[in-house]
């Protein structure tokens, strides 16, 4: 076992719904939606038209800039239509799928011992996999052209409520280790597996060959993969590195242990508004309604007024609202119901105790009942100011970055200060919990969103 | 709570923008938050925030503040009971101080309220509740014989000036409250200054038992004469402006502003360790009988060194903002309070001209922890 790395920064947020370890359902969906938004940094170019015959593993979309990258139908079926929103922005294909699921053939698993990192790339490029790794800086799709410095993957995900990977991945041992043998001779600097020190025994990852093992210990977000490239090996300027999600390890290990483009997952169904918090097991891009089921949508009173339910693809920190009619995204590992928080509290900011609310600060009583789980909702909890506090953000933030300086140098379009500050290190999921704690309610991923474009903006 | 809500429902297209009030809509807007917390829900980013909001942390500072004030109208009846040589009971002096301070609170929030609301209605902005606090800070450091009409101009000239000018509270350079007392202090030192202003009544000459001089501790320190014990300088039963004179009951509300997490234990602490540090060092080198040799831990009884250092140096806003900055921000000010304490032959306090000298350089000493980190974040990828 490798040293420990203790991050004593983060929080860990008590919300009610954890899925318990067990699948509630398999799902062969009916229509499946591709979210070219996504992938940041895409810029679609549509393969096919409305009416078109797909495959599983049949591309879609190109990028323009490089059309080697291909995004692929997770299925095979119809494409039933294509969503376009404002200025004809490419919002979704939709997939009417077959009962039956056939495959683009693949010379994946010829090549998957004799195979050159050239041929290997190559493979990846062409059956679609190649989109789901991620470059650093920025969390763009990784850039074929160039070398990393390594290849950085979390082998678990410390978000509220989000799918524990030890159980997702229980039977997939086999493609996870195809998975880092492929991606070990695409890199000369190896690929680095983040685990946590609580469930590292038990993990099946641990076990993995020819991948280096870190393991980290701390709550949120210590299973960031940005976080744990911070305390690997950290990225400076004109350093790359590539990152995967392990969903994306075991599809690569699919295609070469069996050549085909195989999507499929496990992911947590969880949150205060489900009945009985599980797992299912499905394609990424499945409709919100074939889940409906699992949410208690009885009418909630909070507060004196009526309140709604939120779907969201993801986790409470940097999931989508996609509504009941959305879809989910290829990059979470759990879908969140939860109420909404449309209400209007009456004194709710003088009251002493709302013991209803969750609060890092001591000025609530929270701090008093460490094991409580509660049914959070949606409300901003204050108006939106000006920052006044100080000192909130370095307390989740466990990196040698200066966080509010990053966010006024991102602010203030100072490209060489965000150079400085570290925005190369960071991505959105990254300072979500800043944005959490926030009391003077800013919307902190949406800096750090309008500071990556603009870098992205400047750079090319 | 459903009738006002319903009611709250009613008027408000009238306050909307396009209504027949429209124009009023940020005081319509402060009015109803005030009332209820909005029902605004998480649109990007995040889906649940943290509980904690602007108002219930000006609310914790206000709390806290309440021991310094609740002894300071006990301590004005005291004061003056003593200088007239009356036999007042404890409520008696305290409901005595209570009609004479809870003017001032009313002048202060009236005023300076009034203008955050113009400001705000000019700047089509949500009313900012920064004021909640300033509006009780700038009484209590203020001597309680204070005119109304001083004190109003030096509301106006402190939210203007010191606040709106920069953008509203999170912009503001100085803090607000302390530019309040220096205006008072320079622009009105006729009326505002010497020894007679601490204790109501006595600048207007009212009976004063013999050998009563209303002077406070650090004036008599600077003079050379005798200052009280240090007992009663802890607890408070000395002249001076309303809410500093007790150490301890601004030691309570610290206690809240630490446990809570809202200020600063970093500023507090290197404050009073400037403070004392500075002092024993002057200790060590005073002339037999000189001020400097007064002992160190007076000093921070003693005026508005506590008060500054637990409520004025740990505003967040105008304070060092970087971690290891509030390390030395802190450390200056105790260190500069009692410099400019002893040295200066003018003023018996430094604790207030400190903090604002401080206010000044924070973002100096900001520039070279960030600039520090620019360093390290840099070698790291040298030693690779």
């Amino acid at each position: 076992m490798s040293n420990k790395i203790l991050l004593r920064k983060g929080l860990n947020i008590p919300i009610k719904g954890s899925a318990v370890n067990q699948i509630a359902r398999s799902i062969s969906p009916d229509i499946l939606a591709v979210k070219p938004t996504d992938f940041r940094g895409l810029n679609p170019k549509l393969l096919v038209k409305e009416g078109d015959l797909v495959k599983a593993g049949t591309p879609i979309l190109a990028d323009k800039k490089h059309p080697e990258i291909l995004i692929c139908s997770p299925a095979s079926g119809t494409v039933k239509e294509i969503v376009r929103g404002e200025k004809r922005k490419l919002l979704q294909i939709l997939i009417q799928t077959d009962k039956q699921q056939e495959y683009e053939p693949s010379n994946a698993h010829d090549i998957c011992t004799s195979g050159e990192a050239k041929e290997l790339k190559e493979t990846l490029l062409s059956s679609g996999l190649w989109a789901l790794i991620k470059q650093r800086p920025y969390g763009t799709i990784a850039d074929p052209s160039k070398e990393p410095k390594a290849i950085f993957i979390s082998g678990f995900d410390s978000a509220p409520l989000a799918a524990e990977m030890d159980y997702a991945m229980k039977n997939e041992f086999d493609n996870m280790q195809m998975g880092v043998n492929i991606l070990s001779k695409i890199t000369k600097g190896g690929v680095h597996i983040g685990l946590h020190a609580d469930t590292f025994a038990g993990s099946p990852m641990h076990r993995l060959q020819k991948a280096k093992i870190h393991v980290f210990d701390g709550p949120h977000p210590v299973g960031n993969v940005g976080i744990q490239i911070h305390h690997i090996s950290p990225i400076n300027k004109g350093e790359i590195v590539w990152t995967l999600d392990l969903y994306a390890l075991v599809s690569i290990g699919r295609l070469f242990n069996k050549g085909v483009f195989d999507l499929r997952r496990v992911i947590a169904v969880a949150g205060p508004k489900v009945i009985k918090p599980a797992y299912i097991e499905t394609l990424p891009g499945i409709a919100i309604k074939e889940i409906a089921d699992f949410a208690d949508t009885s009418n909630e009173v909070r507060y004196g007024d009526e309140v709604g339910v939120r779907y969201i693809s993801g986790n409470i920190l940097t999931g989508d609202n996609v509504g009941i009619d959305g879809y989910t995204g290829i990059f979470h590992n759990v879908i969140t119901i939860m109420a909404e928080g449309n209400y209007r509290e009456m004194f709710g900011w003088i009251k002493p105790l709302r013991s209803k609310k969750f609060s890092v600060s001591r000025s609530y009583f929270s701090w008093l009942m460490p094991r409580k789980k509660y049914n959070l909702d949606t409300n901003l909890n204050g108006g939106e100011r000006a920052f006044v506090v100080t000192g909130v953000y370095e307390k989740v933030l466990p990196m040698d970055i200066l966080p509010l300086y990053l966010f006024k140098a991102i602010l203030a379009e100072d490209i060489d200060k965000m150079e400085q500050l570290g925005i190369y290190e960071v991505i959105e999921e990254d300072v979500a919990l800043c944005e959490f704690v926030c009391p003077s309610k800013s919307d902190i991923q949406d800096i750090i969103s309008r500071g990556i474009n603009n870098m992205i903006k400047e750079m090319s | 709570m459903k009738v006002l809500k319903k009611l709250v429902d009613n008027i408000k297209p009238t306050f909307s923008k396009g209504g027949k009030l429209g124009f009023l809509h940020s005081t319509f807007d402060a009015f109803e938050t005030f009332l209820f917390v909005p029902d605004h829900v998480t649109k990007k980013g995040v889906h649940v925030r943290d509980s904690i909001d602007l108002k219930r942390t000006m609310t914790m500072v206000i709390l806290a503040l309440m021991p310094a004030l609740l002894f300071g109208m006990y301590n004005t009846g005291y004061q003056h009971n003593l200088s007239i040589g009356g036999d007042m009971s404890f409520w008696a002096m305290f409901f005595f101080g209570l009609l004479k301070v809870l003017p001032l609170i009313i002048v202060s929030y009236v005023v300076g309220l009034g203008v955050e609301f113009i400001a705000a209605q000019i700047r089509g902005h949500e009313v900012n509740e920064g004021y909640l606090v300033t509006g009780m800070l700038i009484p209590l450091i203020m001597p309680v014989d204070v005119p109304l009409w001083i004190l109003a101009l030096s509301v106006i000239f402190a939210v203007v000036i010191g606040k709106e000018v920069f953008g509203g509270t999170g912009m503001n350079i100085w803090n607000p409250a302390l530019l309040s007392r220096a205006f008072v202090f320079f622009a009105y030192p006729s009326q505002i200054s010497g020894d007679k202003i601490w204790i109501e009544g006595l600048s207007k000459g009212e009976g004063i038992v013999d050998g009563f001089s209303g002077a406070t501790p650090l004036a008599n320190a600077a003079a050379g004469q005798d200052i009280p014990s240090f007992m009663d300088m802890f607890i408070g039963f000395i002249p001076g402006s309303i809410g500093e004179t007790s150490t301890l009951a601004i030691l309570i509300g610290a206690a809240l502003l630490l446990f809570t997490g809202i200020a600063s234990w970093k500023i507090m602490f290197s404050t009073f360790a400037g403070g004392m540090l500075t002092a024993l060092l002057l200790n060590a080198l005073a002339p037999e009988g000189s001020y400097m040799a007064l002992p160190a831990v007076n000093h921070l009884v003693m005026g508005g060194f506590a008060f500054g250092a637990v409520f004025m140096a740990t505003d967040p806003v105008t304070g060092s903002q970087t971690e290891r900055g509030k390390w030395i921000y802190g450390f200056l000010i105790g260190v500069m309070a009692i410099l400019i304490r002893v040295f200066n032959p003018g003023y018996p306090e430094g604790m207030m001209l400190a903090i604002l000298l401080l206010n000044t350089f924070a973002p100096f000493i900001d520039h070279f922890v960030v600039q520090s980190n620019i360093k390290r974040r840099l070698r790291r990828a040298a030693i690779k």
